[in-house]
């Protein structure tokens, strides 16, 4: 699954992140700012319009990611 | 040596992720001693500041942009990497890095830091909100991460006033080596985080984010979060309009009356009349913006310390990126109908230079309240007051039409620039920050830097153009026995002349296009001009209401029509232009927005005049 099918307030761990061409520095920057494999996350809220941008809490921290962005983040199935 | 040593400032570099609290701990070491300046050839703020440690030790502090990474992505981290590595142009490399972390987020800042240990500079590691840290029961070892990462390790509480005081002590004799990192090099980064994380620190309480939670799930809400926003903004805007207009008021009428008590005191003459029409006047409408600022950045700082700002950017980020944006413009542009000036300064809080660009350019397009006046005489001259159905004022709904003009205008100016830029995706990914009270020293030093630059940089350029504008409206005086305005004589009316041919396709007049260039000091001044070239007398606001039949007497209501069409997009604003200048950093910017401003004002107002034309409004 991918973060964008994620539903909101649902716990989900990190499986890889998806590079998009060889030099795709938004998924250089995701993994940055602490997307790595193994880290739980969850999404805490959805903007109010089309549903966009996803409020993603990871540790400590809340990032605002779009939709495209979010997609590039691979869940791992739950068990 | 060693005396060199001692009395040569030491040149230190702050650097940390955004929201580290890093800009709290540089205005807590350096207070009112910074100075704020752009770096060379980029929108990016250069602040650097002085003080000196308890054994008397002085340091030159600079405070580098905030950075995720090394491997930059914006400009800002692109200074901070080349400034970090001793490879930016004009900026010497800095003798010690002080690495600043939240050590309520060691998680995703201790990955930076790991970065900036292997540079192999001088590094001190500072562990900021270490007291948040301790109550959320979270201990961190910090002997042993210093002996990890081979730096000296310290920690502070950058919002207390005595909260660096461990800094200074170590300050007093820096290390002067690289970190010897003892973690693996080949070991993953995140990898060596995640170690340190389990060994340095114990095990972080679950309840302390409870804050986060149950204010963001009211903030951001979609109804919830959008009415806070909505109020929110309305409070601003009355307390920018209303809270300021006295105040404006005040310094307006404390500039006349200065000038006046001036014209009493001098003799009649040049001098006399540079004094009061040029510098006089010139400063007064400099001074006469910092109220709006002021207030409207006492609003913008708090809600960006307070952690707010990022929300609200959340919240309208896919409406703002239909026009190619991001949320990060809405509150600029939004200022920007109040006063185009304070709105293009507030674009320092978008991080992306696009961005911050794309909205610079856009700003001047939303109705300042400056063209109110001018909107407000052409209506009243022109359109009559009339009620459609009953209901609708047709004054009302003309300048409703003028605003929406504007900002429908705006979406398509955004919508070109999106497509002539590059279409690389541009991503938004952005920190939602933890919820902090706003501390009284950042907001007021934030305040301070705001009017000083103001008043010194762009009130500068304002005060020179306003004496040229004088000059050109003075010189040459009219002949004895001349019977027209004074102006008529002057340059300005020999230009405005020289320009009615370029302006005679749009309906207008000599006397608008002499009326047209004093003008330029700001857009209101149009109407005393349009008095002056008329030569009706009387203060202002008289000077208004004696217009109104002259202009509906002797212009078409085509010309009526095509002047407000111009005065949607005129970039006749010095004010705005010299705050580009100093915001951009250059003229390419300004040249940019004037050029496209002209071009849409004399399209638009072309466009009015010939389908007026065709109305049968024109000239009988």
């Amino acid at each position: 699954m991918r973060l964008d099918e994620l539903p909101a307030g649902i716990d989900a761990i990190i499986d890889h992140i998806d590079h998009r061409g060889a030099d795709d520095t938004v998924a250089q920057r995701l993994g940055e700012l602490g997307f790595v494999p193994g880290e739980p996350l969850r999404i805490v809220a959805i903007g109010p319009f089309g549903g966009d941008p996803l409020a993603v809490k990871i540790g400590f921290t809340r990032f605002a990611l779009r939709r495209s962005e979010a997609s590039r983040v691979i869940l791992q199935d739950v068990a | 040596m060693d005396v060199l040593i001692e009395t040569l400032p030491l040149r230190a570099a702050l650097v940390g992720n955004p929201n580290c609290g890093k800009t709290s701990l540089f205005n807590l070491l350096t207070g009112s001693r910074q100075k704020v300046a752009n770096y060379a050839g980029v929108t990016v703020e250069r602040k650097e500041g002085r003080f000196t440690t308890p054994g008397g030790r002085p340091f030159r502090l600079l405070d580098l942009p905030g950075a995720y990474s090394l491997a930059a992505t914006s400009p800002d981290e692109a200074v901070t990497r080349d400034v970090c590595a001793g490879r930016y142009k004009g900026e010497p490399a800095p003798e010690l890095l002080i690495c600043v972390l939240d050590a309520t987020n060691l998680r995703l800042h201790l990955r930076f830091a790991l970065e900036v240990c292997r540079l192999g500079r001088p590094t001190i590691i500072v562990l900021n909100m270490l007291d948040a840290a301790r109550k959320e029961g979270l201990e961190i070892d910090l002997p042993r991460l210093s002996a990890e990462l081979g730096a000296p390790v310290v920690g502070v509480v950058a919002i207390r006033k005595s909260g660096a005081s461990d800094l200074l002590k170590l300050l007093d004799n820096p290390p002067l080596h690289a970190p010897v990192i003892q973690a693996d090099a080949h070991e993953e980064v995140h990898a060596t985080v995640r170690r340190l994380l389990t060994e340095c620190t114990s095990r972080p309480a679950v309840a302390s984010e409870a804050l986060e939670d149950r204010l963001d799930r009211w903030i951001l809400h979609p109804v919830w979060g959008l009415m806070i926003l909505l109020a929110l903004m309305f409070v601003m805007f009355q307390a920018v309009f209303s809270w300021a207009q006295p105040v404006m008021d005040a310094v307006d009428a404390g500039v006349s009356g200065f000038g006046e008590m001036i014209r009493q005191f001098l003799p009649d003459g040049l001098i006399r009349s540079l004094l009061v029409d040029g510098i006089i006047a010139g400063a007064g409408t400099v001074v006469v913006f910092l109220p709006q600022i002021l207030i409207l950045f006492l609003w913008i700082l708090i809600l960006e310390e307070s952690g707010y700002l990022p929300r609200a950017a959340f919240l309208l980020d896919r409406i703002m990126a239909s026009a190619g944006l991001s949320g990060r413009s809405f509150i600029p542009l939004l200022s920007s109908f109040a006063c185009a000036v304070p709105g293009i300064m507030a674009t320092r809080t978008i991080q992306n230079p696009r961005d911050r660009l794309v909205t610079i350019l856009l700003a001047p397009l939303m109705t300042c309240s400056a063209r109110l006046p001018v909107y407000a005489l052409l209506i009243a001259a022109f359109i009559p007051r009339r009620s459609i159905g009953g209901m609708v004022n047709q004054q009302g709904l003309v300048l409703f039409a003028l605003y929406m003009v504007a900002i429908l205008s705006a979406l398509g100016v955004a919508w070109v620039m999106k497509r002539g830029g590059a279409q690389e995706e541009h991503p938004l990914l952005m920190e939602l920050p933890a919820y902090r009270w706003p501390s009284l020293r950042n907001v007021a030093l934030g305040l301070w830097q705001r009017a000083v630059i103001f008043l010194s940089r762009v009130g500068s350029i304002i005060v020179t153009l306003s004496v040229l504008l004088w000059a050109l409206s003075s010189f040459p005086a009219p002949p004895a026995g001349a019977t027209g305005p004074a102006i008529d004589y002057s340059l300005a009316g020999w230009i405005g002349h020289i320009m009615l041919p370029v302006f005679a396709p749009l309906g207008f007049t000599w006397q608008i296009c002499v009326a047209l260039i004093p003008g330029l000091a700001a857009r209101e001044v149009a109407v005393s001009a349009l008095a002056t070239v008329y030569a009706v007398g009387g203060v202002d606001t008289d000077a208004a209401s004696q217009l109104i039949p002259i202009l509906s007497r002797q212009w078409s209501l085509a010309t009526g029509l095509s002047l407000m069409a111009w005065y949607v997009y005129a970039p006749q604003c010095f004010s705005t232009l010299a705050v580009i200048r100093r915001e951009t950093g250059g003229w390419k910017v300004v040249f940019q927005t004037a050029g496209y401003l002209f071009g849409l004002a004399y399209l638009a107002s072309f466009l009015t005049w010939r389908f007026a034309l065709a109305m049968g409004w024109g000239p009988s």
